[in-house]
């Protein structure tokens, strides 16, 4: 036990001194400074700007909704193929499925983005695109965990009457994880509207856009305003999610 | 005999009413006029949405050709020929995990202890609730641009924008879990004529401990992951030799580093199940 505590404490010095290694400890005692010096020029912030931001939030509104959109649409036909009971095939389907989901959830979006504008340019598709591969994962992975706790019982009970394939799957899983379908969908799209928001730092359109061209020409009045609007965009976000998740449960 | 006799005639009726009628199956939101008008609503916004969006089509056929290199590369990557800067990347990004982790952790506990309304007095609770609420508002990458512009850049401004990330979620987290505890336990502990610290220790941590190092062990996760982009604004780590890349349009070189982060964010994610099953 206490070796173990030893050698995480090791692991934690070694890795504190590899970034004071490669950090100017000159420019860190001088940060106060700075931060101060930022804070003056950053406020009051510009509050006419507001008027060109209409547009990009619109954009990051929908980069958000129809990223998710699609997101559910792909993601919906590989948690079926995911899930135990309902996989059509355990050995060749589902690691398939399930690599799908593990690779698209660990790469971040701003990182799908990043390689979608080098493929097909940059704007706001490149954005939607980016969003929609990074959910795939997020809610195959609930939507399969929700179809994996069924009542098996039901789904016996349409067997039973005769039903197709397809019946069964219509009248004894679907109503099952409708509810939790409901509630990713409306929980993914809270989270891809906070991601939206910095996709633009990398050219994927939205309100990300004119932040990086405030920040690229150090107009730190813009920057201030366009933080708010984006905290006013995630709080807004956070409360509807809320709200609609508390209607369904 | 009469009211029962009623009772029935009036369920009979209902069934009656029902009995011509082809069953139907019923309705996810029962009222119709929400129904309608989160439909019709639904499919306005759609509709303006879709049209707002400018699609340039002609470059996306053009980037089709890249795109299919690009799946491509990933048959062939490349992990040698810039196999220093991955490497030194990919070190760069596990180090701030560790430190920011380990430090976040550590904060995040007398913090989430704070904002736990069950054992923290009102103006505690209130600084620690303010303290996540900030903390969870902002992104990490935003954190992150500001703390470089502030700190330089390097490995020092991740770390810390990842520690910061860290205490909003994990204390939010914690708060919950204590505020969900059960009473009697830390009660019983109390009565004993236990000190504070003694208390939190015997009552409250033995309740919490499984999921805050289940918790814990998800995070470092999302550290790892998190990680990887923060090289873009110049904060250190892997973000910046992938950015590169890309801009270079060297793709087997990115293929290679998506699958080292991938394998990596695989093998965390197996460790951290293993851990959690043997803690709960």
């Amino acid at each position: 036990m206490w070796v173990c505590w030893l050698l995480g404490v090791a692991v934690f010095v070694y890795c504190w001194q590899r970034i004071s290694e490669a950090t100017t400890w000159f420019f860190v005692w001088d940060a106060p400074r700075i931060a101060n010096d930022i804070w003056t020029r950053a406020t009051p912030p510009r509050w006419d700007y507001i008027a060109q931001l209409g547009r990009p939030v619109w954009d990051t509104l929908n980069i958000a909704t129809l990223g998710t959109m699609i997101a559910l649409c792909i993601a919906v036909p590989v948690a079926f193929m995911a899930a135990r009971n309902t996989t059509p095939s355990r050995l060749f389907v589902r690691p398939i499925a399930l690599l799908i989901i593990v690779s698209t959830r660990s790469i971040n979006s701003l990182i799908w983005a990043l390689l979608l504008i080098a493929i097909i340019g940059p704007g706001v598709f490149a954005g939607i695109i980016a969003i929609a591969i990074r959910s795939v994962g997020f809610c195959a992975k609930l939507l399969y965990e929700a179809i994996e706790e069924i009542d098996e019982s039901q789904v016996e009970a349409i067997t039973a009457t005769g039903a197709s394939r397809w019946q069964v799957m219509t009248y004894g899983i679907v109503p099952q994880i409708l509810p939790a379908f409901a509630g990713i969908a409306v929980f993914r799209w809270d989270i891809n509207i906070r991601e939206s928001t910095v996709l633009g730092l990398v050219g994927a359109g939205g309100i990300g856009l004119q932040l990086q061209a405030s920040l690229n020409v150090l107009a730190w009045p813009q920057v201030s305003l366009i933080l708010l609007v984006i905290l006013a965009a995630v709080v807004l976000g956070e409360w509807v999610s809320a709200k609609v998740r508390g209607a369904i449960i | 005999m009469t009211t029962f006799a009623e009772g029935t005639l009036h369920t009979h009726r209902e069934l009656d009413d029902m009995l011509g009628q082809r069953w139907r199956k019923p309705r996810f939101i029962k009222r119709p006029w929400l129904r309608w008008a989160l439909g019709i609503g639904f499919i306005v916004y759609m509709i303006a949405a879709v049209l707002t969006v400018e699609v340039n089509w002609a470059r996306v056929y053009e980037g089709l050709d890249r795109g299919a290199q690009f799946v491509l590369a990933f048959t062939s990557p490349d992990f040698t020929s810039r196999g220093g800067d991955i490497w030194d990347g990919m070190v760069e990004s596990i180090i701030m995990t560790v430190a920011a982790s380990v430090v976040g952790i550590a904060i995040s506990i007398p913090i989430g202890l704070g904002a736990a309304r069950n054992i923290a007095p009102l103006p505690v609770y209130l600084i620690c609730r303010g303290i996540v609420a900030i903390s969870r508002a902002l992104q990490e990458i935003i954190v992150a641009i500001l703390l470089v512009a502030i700190f330089g850049f390097g490995p020092l401004a991740g770390f810390l924008t990842l520690s910061f990330a860290t205490i909003g979620f994990l204390s939010k987290l914690l708060a919950e879990d204590i505020e969900a505890m059960d009473r009697v336990q830390a009660e019983a502990i109390k009565a004993s004529g236990a000190s504070w610290m003694q208390w939190i220790n015997y009552g409250v941590q033995p309740q919490v401990m499984p999921r805050l190092i289940g918790l814990s062990m998800y995070r470092i996760d999302i550290n790892f992951r998190e990680s990887a982009i923060l090289g873009l604004v110049g904060a250190g780590g892997i973000g910046a030799t992938l950015n590169t890349a890309f801009d270079r349009y060297e793709y087997d070189t990115a293929a290679a580093i998506l699958i080292l982060i991938i394998v990596i964010v695989m093998a965390l994610e197996y460790l951290s199940g293993m851990i959690r099953a043997r803690v709960q």
